[in-house]
């Protein structure tokens, strides 16, 4: 039995510690073919473990994984949520060759400014689509979701993630986001409680699936996966809604404690390369935070309606709340989902 | 019945030294640890800190309202979380052993060599991993699925079953997970009954379902109790096939202890309490069982 | 002889059992081989899907990862049914002994704790004692929730070998280890054999504290495939499964055939 576990332990604990890169990334977020030419590149072996949600990430890396992995995908407020938490490492802007590449709207971010832990990964929205066989009428507000049309009734799937939620609920109330305020609270509350009866399913990995499988017939839902179910055949349309919708940025992290630090970096570089994000970008369907992309991008991601917007639409990324206000809305996610 | 044997007795405790070490130490100082956090403050986003205080435990019975302003009150958010989850695992339970039983039992009674092909035929589906076997079911009975566009094929049916998304499904879901676990432990219960009892009872013109609840039921109870646990427990955590099936809509006892660790909540200490009150639920469900048996070994 | 086992309904019931458990496993199967990239069309026959398990971009990922699962199964199931048969031993021959019904509680303990606490909890013990998670921690993991379910089927069959047989060989003069070897071994083997097979099943199947203790690169079939699934079921997914359930009717039928081949020639 001992012994048995020695040759296990020797056979976890990996046998060369240089030439490898362990990343901690979102489920099928970046192509393989990709991660084979890095490797190819570079000569470096990579390792990608997945994650499902900012939250999970965080809570393994807390609890003890951090040290283990070199780089993760965190999004825009989870940077701010993972450099406060000290779960960060820094790097200069000359450890990576090509960070001029970063678009220059994106360098200076209120979750990482000036980039000292971070760089781009993709960015998009999060609004909500609609099956147009199902349902003909106006999808410009927010109130498809909070407030639907019979048609809608009962056939609307919204995804399993309380900052989304909460975020479209407030634009659509016209309340501002971690707001404090009682009154603009219990509104929140109730207007989702109500608008719950309504709901088919709650899913967020779900969310493309659902569509085009027609157990929904309108969905909350990131852009690129919206752009996924029209592509496998679903007659959905993103829709622009004007109380304003989510906007997010995922982004590169370098870990703190990262085993292979200088892979890391190498990595990361390798991603600021205008081919190689416009890769991840044609694979995910959604935008490169990137200068230099538009030559390498497929035409159907570059100009789907999804991934442009009509340029009066606004966009929000969502915020972080302190401590005593993300008490208040935690509860009401939980009052939602008892 | 085998306490008799003399011989056994020394042996009894160096024989129970594997368990107590790999259980001891791998599952009992975990759990311990588990309710030792259940009593530590929150830190903001996952994690602890070393303070102790009954604040977890606050939060799952007194509501303060909204603003935690208000007078205290009993909290029924969390109670009604678990009763739900108690009575889907409840009647998945009670389900299993409807079907279990005498499927369970028709195995038995088969000729020696060809129980083993039963078996494996019930034990088969799980070969394959529950999440597909899960998506596939709701793959099955979703508006536009094979079963649905079946029966509307054939007539049985003119607009599709609303199946997915319902408790039905959900109920669907949780027998097929865990029916085997109430198959197998009667399984080995009926195996080794004697049948001459039975003989022995219709040849005092007992009918044969007097014979079934009278003789074979206490005789094979311990099997349908292992049963009835081996289903109960897992079943009163489960939340991946419920979620998938039911649509998520609302928290199940697993998803509310998730989210806590991975979800956004991040409150480690409000899930280890709701964890613990959970463990002592499933404890006194087995004291229950556990007295019962006692009681009708003794009878 | 029939009149007694035979109980009307139950043959319908066991038939019910068995088309609940498989239909949504037949449906998968026939979609396997489905041309179409869509799910939810009909593309005609196709064996593209079993290519792309063994040539897809994803092919190296679930091998390693289905070699891990079955490693690990084998390996839990063994070590939790040996563990289990020596305390079933001891809790049901030992008689009446000091330390008994906490030893039960002990035993049972893994399930009565929830397989998500059960997961947070070992993760938060093996980094506080300093074990690096991997292949190692879910061996451990994996053989600790398991011993319960390969007790309990044994127990039950124990309980009901009175000690008479044994007790009969002692008498001729047999040792105890003989009589253990060749009495009570042969009449425990169903029971033995059931614990086995439920601790691996279970073992092969879980997710959630798999998911807690692995260490960063290790996959198990059920960790790889979650991904996959949890967006909806995917027509290489739907031939993976085909091919594992493929594997266990052929490992069904192989040991039958050994088992009726050990009877001819004894």
């Amino acid at each position: 039995m001992k012994k048995l576990l020695l040759t296990a332990s020797l056979l976890a604990s990996p046998a060369f510690a240089e030439g490898e890169l362990k990343i901690y990334h979102w489920f099928e977020y970046i192509p393989q073919e990709l991660v084979d030419k890095f490797q190819a590149e570079t000569g470096i072996t990579v390792t990608i473990d997945t994650y499902d949600s900012n939250e999970s990430m965080l809570a393994a890396l807390k609890a003890g994984k951090l040290g283990e992995y070199d780089v993760a995908v965190p999004g825009d407020y989870m940077v701010e949520i993972m450099g406060t938490e000290g779960l960060l490492d820094t790097f200069a802007p000359e450890d990576l060759a090509n960070f001029a590449n970063i678009d220059p709207k994106w360098v200076d971010v209120p979750f990482d400014p000036g980039r000292k832990s971070s760089i781009p990964y993709q960015w998009g929205s999060t609004g909500f689509s609609v099956n147009r066989d199902v349902y003909s009428g106006d999808i410009g507000s927010l109130s498809i979701l909070f407030d639907p049309p019979a048609e809608l009734q009962g056939k609307i799937n919204v995804l399993d993630s309380q900052g989304e939620v909460l975020a479209l609920g407030s634009f659509f109330l016209g309340i501002p986001q971690c707001s404090q305020d009682r009154a603009q609270l219990q509104a929140l509350n109730d207007m989702l409680l109500n608008a719950k009866q309504h709901w088919a399913s709650f899913g967020s990995d779900t969310a493309k699936d659902v569509l085009v499988s027609g157990d929904a017939a309108a969905g909350m839902i990131y852009n690129g996966f919206s752009a996924k179910a029209r592509a496998e055949g679903a007659n959905v349309e993103y829709a622009a809604p004007k109380e304003g919708y989510v906007v997010w940025m995922d982004n590169v992290v370098l870990l703190k404690d990262a085993p292979n630090r200088d892979n890391a970096l190498k990595f990361m570089n390798f991603l600021l390369d205008p081919e190689n994000s416009a890769a991840v970008t044609n694979y995910a369907a959604y935008s490169s935070g990137v200068t230099g992309v538009e030559a390498f991008l497929l035409d159907e991601i570059k100009n789907s309606p999804e991934n442009n917007p009509p340029a009066d639409q606004k966009g929000f990324f969502i915020q972080a709340c302190d401590e005593e206000t993300q008490k208040l809305y935690d509860a009401i996610w939980t009052n939602l989902k008892k | 019945m085998a306490g008799g044997d003399d011989s056994w007795r020394p042996l009894a405790r160096p024989l129970l030294i594997p368990i107590w070490v790999v259980i001891g130490v791998f599952s009992l100082l975990p759990v311990l640890l588990m309710a030792v956090y259940s009593f530590l403050t929150k830190e903001f986003r996952g994690g602890v800190e070393w303070d102790f205080t009954l604040a977890a435990y606050d939060q799952f019975f007194v509501t303060r309202g909204l603003f935690g302003d208000e007078p205290a009150q009993i909290e029924w958010t969390y109670i009604t979380i678990f009763w739900r989850s108690i009575w889907q695992a409840l009647i998945c339970t009670a389900l299993c052993l409807l079907i279990g039983f005498p499927t369970a039992w028709f195995i038995a009674t088969r000729p020696a060599q060809s129980r083993g092909i039963w078996l494996f035929l019930i034990t088969i589906p799980y070969w394959v991993n529950l999440l597909i076997r899960t998506v596939s079911l709701k793959f099955l009975i979703r508006d536009n699925g094979p079963l649905n566009e079946g029966l509307m094929a054939i007539g049985l049916i003119t607009e599709p079953l609303p199946l997915v998304n319902t408790n039905l499904a959900v109920q669907l879901g949780l027998f097929y997970s865990y029916l085997p676990f109430m198959v197998l432990p009667i399984y080995a219960a009926v195996e080794r009954y004697n049948f001459a009892l039975s003989e022995a009872a219709a040849d005092l013109y007992a009918s044969r379902w007097t014979t079934l609840r009278e003789i074979v039921l206490p005789v094979v109870k311990p099997g349908m109790i292992a049963g009835c646990i081996l289903v109960f427990v897992p079943a009163l955590g489960a939340f991946l096939a419920p979620d998938l099936l039911g649509g998520a809509k609302t928290f199940m006892i697993g998803s509310l202890i998730d989210e806590q660790f991975k979800g956004s909540q991040g409150n480690w200490p409000f899930g280890a309490a709701a964890s613990m009150i959970l463990m002592t639920l499933v404890l006194i469900v087995l004291v229950f069982y556990a007295r019962a048996a006692s009681r009708e070994g003794a009878a | 002889m029939k009149g007694v086992r035979h109980y009307p309904g139950f043959l319908s019931i066991t038939v019910l059992c068995l088309t609940i458990l498989y239909a949504p496993l037949i449906v998968i199967m026939v979609y396997s081989f489905n041309g179409s990239t869509s799910i939810t069309q009909w593309g005609g026959l196709s064996l593209r899907w079993y290519g792309e398990v063994f040539t897809g971009p994803e092919a190296s990922r679930f091998g390693q990862a289905a070699w891990n699962s079955i490693t690990i199964a084998l390996m839990a199931s063994t070590a939790a049914t040996i563990i289990a048969t020596a305390a079933a031993l001891a809790m049901v021959k030992g008689g009446r002994f000091r330390g008994r019904s906490a030893s039960f509680a002990l035993i049972n303990l893994p399930l009565m704790v929830p397989e998500i606490v059960t997961a947070v909890a070992s993760l938060i013990f093996f980094t506080t004692i300093g074990l690096t998670t991997g292949y190692g921690t879910i061996l451990i993991a994996h053989i600790t929730f398991c011993i319960p379910f390969a007790y309990l089927p044994l127990a039950a069959r124990l309980e009901g070998i009175e000690a008479t047989y044994e007790q009969a060989a002692r008498d001729l003069y047999a040792t105890r280890a003989q009589a253990f070897r060749l009495i009570l071994l042969p009449l425990l083997a169903p029971g033995v054999a059931s614990g086995w097979l439920l601790a691996f099943i279970i073992s092969l199947d879980d997710f959630i504290i798999t998911n807690f203790v692995k260490g960063a690169g290790m996959e198990t079939l059920p960790t790889a495939i979650f991904g996959s699934v949890k967006q909806g079921i995917k027509p290489n997914i739907m031939a993976i499964s085909t091919l594992m359930l493929a594997a266990s009717v052929l490992f069904v039928t192989a040991a039958y055939l050994i088992n009726r081949k050990g009877r001819q020639t004894p």
